[in-house]
């Protein structure tokens, strides 16, 4: 009994990241109606400007962590008004590919500054604290508390902010929104910084629970997305629950299978999911 | 000076012309009704005066400014508002949050502009913090006319306010249009119930295949058999 709990606790804890990278994706493909295949190697962006102030820099997580979510906030700006929005009224899949470009340029660039190989945050190892016979390492508990208050600032972000309720305005009607008067390019912006600085939390998260490399955020791309469409593409919340599922049904899945397996458990959900129910838990579009 | 004048006005969906020189004037104060067939191009003339449709030739003035082709988000602190006739209200917001977006580009007090929404439609009061999607059609329409009048407009821009409505919340719509005319706010509106609309109107314009047929005020055309004929069937 407590080796299931404990691997629903590594699911836990794997399903805030998770939840944390497909809030983002659902929020941006609410608004900006594609599937930002970027959104993993934004969050290894955030991991590794992340590294820059822990590591040259030697400052504390808890400097380096607001300023990797303002770094990473601001390239992923820069990307929209460079390349995203000269495409503002194409097709979806245009942009799911453009996206598909950003998401290899950002990964080429991590390598062509820290190379391919494997780096920490800190070579520290840390000893689990016990309770109730299940162990969890420090790192753990830091990560899922911010997780836990990252999206509570984001459920009051949405639903007490004008900018916050714009934004769902957007994602509900964007034509609507226009006529409104509501300034959709600011609304977008605004998108993309929240989107950024959520898929840097989760890749910073990522890289303390694991270890840092290029293809960090690319490896978590598929559960991310299963997570979003889980609970119903364009539904943040639904997101979160999505997110916390494949976590908990990824780790507990090693009980039956052999863990090299478990990236599987992701992509066999979505299957389910497609032919189940299309439109996820919460009903997306 | 009219309030909004609309002369000539050639425009359309992707090239091909939707509207062959529409005419179009609205006084401070009125309600100018415009009718016709369908696909006469009446919501189109609309929505080019509004910035969503492209003029090609054909001039917009607006309180004596030339509007032509601005874009709505220009329009709406201008004075202008304007309640598409489907998909008008954001669907997951509540009331209240819809009233919000209604009065998102101004940041000043709108607390008197809520209350006189709420006196205009007293429903909306009570379901504020209910999702708007779950209205009925009637309902949603007072959400939506509710919304266009946060921004405190001159002029009010409606497509088929009553289309789809049971005839109870016909009347009732007319009605409250009415009530907000009598505030001051000028109203232009295309309409299917012609005749009723007309009964109220101060002005109506006919509009066949994208061009004025005729235009007079509201009771001269209910009495006008030519136009009773073709176009007052209810």
């Amino acid at each position: 009994m407590t080796d299931v709990l404990q691997l629903v606790l590594f699911g836990v804890v794997l399903g805030g990241i998770i939840a944390l990278g497909a809030v983002g994706v659902s929020l941006i493909f609410g608004i900006l109606r594609f599937a930002n295949f970027a959104h993993g190697d934004m969050m290894t962006l955030g991991a590794y400007l992340a590294l820059i102030v822990v590591g040259p820099l030697a400052l504390p997580m808890y400097v380096a962590f607001p300023l990797a979510l303002a770094g990473t906030a601001a390239v992923v700006v820069g990307i929209d008004q460079v390349l995203f929005r000269r495409l503002r009224r194409t097709a979806p899949v245009i942009l799911l590919i453009s996206s598909f470009g950003v998401a290899l340029i950002l990964r080429s660039a991590i390598q062509l500054v820290w190379g391919p190989d494997n780096v920490v945050y800190s070579s520290a190892i840390q000893l689990p604290w016990r309770f109730a016979g299940l162990r969890i390492r420090p790192d753990h508990v830091t990560i899922l508390a911010a997780t836990i208050a990252l999206v509570v600032l984001l459920h009051l972000f949405l639903r007490y902010t004008r900018m916050g309720k714009a934004m769902r305005a957007m994602s509900d009607d964007p034509d609507l929104a226009q006529v409104t008067g509501i300034d959709t390019e600011r609304v977008v912006i605004w998108t993309w910084i929240m989107g950024g600085g959520l898929a840097a939390a989760a890749g910073i998260f990522l890289g303390m629970d694991t270890r840092l490399n290029p293809l960090l955020g690319w490896n978590v791309l598929l559960p991310v997305f299963a997570a979003a469409l889980l609970g119903g593409i364009g539904k943040p919340y639904g997101a979160i629950a999505g997110g916390f599922v494949i976590g908990i049904a990824t780790e507990v899945s090693t009980m039956f299978m052999e863990p090299v397996y478990k990236p599987a458990v992701a992509f066999a959900l979505i299957v389910l999911l497609l032919i189940v129910r299309p439109t996820g838990l919460m009903r997306g579009k | 000076m009219s309030l909004l004048e609309a002369h000539g006005v050639y425009g359309g969906y992707g090239g091909v012309d939707v509207l062959n020189g529409v005419d179009l004037a609205v006084d401070d104060g009125q309600i100018v009704v415009v009718i016709g067939p369908n696909g006469a191009g009446k919501s189109t003339a609309m929505k080019a005066i509004f910035g969503l449709v492209q003029i090609r030739a054909g001039r917009v003035r607006f309180a004596g400014e030339d509007i032509t082709n601005a874009r709505p988000d220009q329009l709406v602190p201008k004075g202008m508002s304007y309640v598409p006739q489907e998909r008008n209200v954001f669907p997951s917001l509540t009331v209240q949050e819809n009233l919000d977006m209604g009065a998102y580009i101004r940041d000043d007090d709108c607390s008197a502009e809520l209350e006189q929404v709420f006196e205009i439609f007293p429903l909306l009061q009570e379901r504020r913090r209910q999702p708007a999607g779950q209205m009925s059609g009637g309902e949603r329409q007072m959400v939506a006319i509710g919304r266009a009048l946060m921004v405190r407009p001159r002029l009010l821009l409606l497509d088929e306010p009553t289309a789809g409505l049971s005839p109870k919340f016909v009347d009732l719509i007319f009605e409250r249009i009415l009530a907000i005319n009598a505030l001051g706010i000028g109203v232009l509106m295309v309409e299917q119930n012609a005749r009723k609309a007309l009964g109220f109107a101060h002005r109506g314009y006919v509009l066949v295949t994208g061009a004025n047929r005729c235009d007079d005020t509201g009771p001269n055309l209910l009495a006008n058999p030519e136009v009773a004929e073709m176009f007052l069937g209810g």
